[in-house]
């Protein structure tokens, strides 16, 4: 049984903002299908009682002062945006 | 003879003496680059005019003053993922190729206090997801040692430039192994450091419960030299650790008496090349005779840490890359009608395929209906991997074993099946889920193609890393042994 079909890989790319090709959907169907079968082999370890691990150090709550700092020059800031109009970031159009 | 042929610490005293300049150290780099970049192509952008205006106003400042930097003037090589200031930086990928970065990454920063010269960018696996930098936006790297082979990933370039004597040393970034398979496929030596050991402030994201800069030199002792320039708390990454930086020169007394080391059953098993193995039997051999002991150990959940790996750093990865959308910076299609066509199309024409396959690979694994089963299994099965570490290190002061389970293969050789090309990594992956230090120092040849042993130690222990890694390398003389080119 496929563990991802074209379908869902499509529904996927467009959660990921990819304009994927047909052909590219065929590829990741049964490219991901695999990785996703390999990785089902996790299911072979019993995980009830084991605490998940998002971060390996004992670092909780990084707090800093709620102070105001000089934020960057608009310029400098700009200096990489595809487009930008009176010092603004220029996009398409949101809404017909 | 080559001047990087030197240690630091020798060249430090010839600037010191003014035996030497900093203008005779980038002539040096550049000179080397004009030689054998045509062949090894291990640089994206280079520097040169900055880097030689750097050189000599160094060089008048030392008339006045004597350097107290133990790097000052020393030329390196940065991966293309940290962020220079003013020096474009892609992290080899096409969705930021005119990317004009405007500050630099904290160890760019830190660099520049040491003093050191920036020779130029180097290759990568695009977003540095891959292990032979045949993911690269933008052009391949080879490895010095064998034209035909590949230099290893994803820090392909920062291994293959320093092997190949183009600069003295370079900073990498190790994710699943990026620093130290490479470092393994090149004769070099290269340090993934405890996580959050070195600030990731600037380094372009990839997964970052698990991404970690680190250096690539010659040698060992040059290699904690650099480490000991880039590490500490920095407070522009919330995951730094605020640690003391010991000195790890003092650790290097060639004295390993008693020290007691754990070999993982599963390190040298299937998969791993015969060559290989025996390469790091020897290696023990000479640890012992040197006066240590061994003890073969087992990490039992090292056989989950691939599909552990590839699911989490996906996931991380595929939120990370969020942020390139065409709107602030990078690439923007030109062909998109309204919103939502541009940030699809862009990241579509922009993004590599092994970027995007990862991206969806994340996205799935985190989509509704499959977190619990895919991701959130990833961690705690996370916990298990890490647990097998911390059970062995009650026991033993490092673990061995080799870095790759092969020597450098084929450019080609591992493209058409992502998952055989992600195996290469096997011995790498676990080292980073743990998020313990690491190095990989050079431990023999395979008909030609230098092999790399594996020292992983406890968290912040890089002392006793170093310690191992400097008392083999001075029973040894692989690390002395260059290639021809």
């Amino acid at each position: 049984m496929s563990r991802i079909s074209e379908e869902q890989v499509k529904h996927v790319a467009h959660l990921a903002r990819l304009a994927i090709t047909e052909e590219e959907a065929q590829m990741l169907t049964d490219q991901l299908d695999k990785i996703i079968t390999y990785a089902e082999q996790l299911n072979e370890l019993n995980t009830d009682n084991v605490e998940p691990t998002a971060h390996v150090l004992e670092i909780k709550n990084v707090m800093r002062e709620d102070r105001a700092k000089e934020g960057l020059p608009r310029e400098e800031v700009l200096k990489n945006a595809p487009e930008h109009q009176d010092g603004q970031i220029k996009v398409p159009g949101i809404m017909e | 003879m080559s001047l990087f042929e030197h240690k630091i610490s020798e060249l430090h005293e010839l600037l010191h003496k003014r035996d030497l300049s900093v203008s005779d150290l980038v002539d040096e780099s550049y000179k080397r680059i004009g030689e054998v970049e045509g062949k090894v192509q291990a640089f994206l952008t280079l520097d040169e005019e900055n880097a030689r205006a750097a050189a000599k106003a160094l060089d008048e400042k030392v008339i006045q003053n004597k350097p107290t930097s133990k790097l000052y003037g020393l030329p390196i090589g940065i991966k293309d993922n940290i962020v220079t200031k003013g020096l474009r930086t892609t992290a080899a990928s096409k969705i930021l190729e005119n990317f004009d970065p405007i500050y630099d990454a904290t160890v760019i920063q830190k660099l520049k206090h040491a003093e050191t010269v920036t020779i130029g960018k180097l290759n990568m696996d695009e977003f540095a997801m891959g292990s032979s930098n045949e993911n690269s936006g933008f052009k391949k790297t080879y490895n010095p040692w064998n034209l035909d082979r590949v230099p290893g990933g994803s820090s392909g370039g920062s291994a293959a430039s320093v092997a190949a004597g183009e600069v003295l040393f370079s900073l990498g970034s190790d994710t699943g192994g990026s620093i130290r398979q490479p470092a393994s496929f090149c004769g070099v030596v290269g340090m993934k450091p405890t996580y959050g050991l070195v600030s990731r402030f600037g380094l372009i994201a990839f997964a970052s419960s698990l991404d970690q800069i680190g250096p690539i030199t010659r040698n060992v002792e040059d290699n904690a030299f650099l480490l000991k320039a880039i590490a500490g708390y920095d407070e522009m990454d919330s995951t730094s650790a605020n640690v003391d930086i010991p000195d790890y020169i003092a650790s290097m007394t060639g004295d390993i008496k008693g020290l007691r080391i754990a070999v993982p059953k599963e390190y040298l098993g299937e998969g791993v090349n015969e060559e290989v193995r025996k390469s790091v039997m020897d290696a023990l051999v000479i640890l012992e005779r040197l006066g240590a002991t061994w003890e073969e150990v087992s990490l039992p959940h090292s056989k989950y840490a691939l599909a552990t790996y590839y699911l989490l750093s996906s996931s991380e990865a595929s939120a990370n890359l969020a942020r390139f959308d065409g709107v602030r910076y990078g690439y923007r299609s030109p062909n998109a009608e309204n919103l939502l066509e541009m940030y699809k199309m862009t990241r579509e024409e922009g993004f590599g395929e092994e970027v995007k396959r990862r991206i969806m690979l994340g996205t799935f694994a985190l989509s509704a209906g499959y977190y619990d089963a895919h991701y959130k299994k990833a961690q705690k099965v996370r916990t298990l991997i890490k647990q097998d570490f911390e059970k062995v290190f009650e026991q033993y002061d490092v673990i061995v074993g080799p870095t790759a389970p092969t020597p450098a293969f084929k450019l080609g050789e591992n493209t058409r099946d992502p998952m055989t090309m992600y195996a290469n990594d096997i011995l790498t992956i676990p080292v980073n889920l743990a998020g313990v230090p690491a190095i990989s120092v050079p431990c023999g040849f395979d008909k030609g193609l230098p092999l790399g042993l594996q020292i992983i130690g406890r968290h912040f222990d890089e002392s006793t890393v170093y310690k191992v890694a400097h008392a083999f390398e001075q029973a040894t003389d692989f690390h002395k042994q260059q290639p021809e080119l």
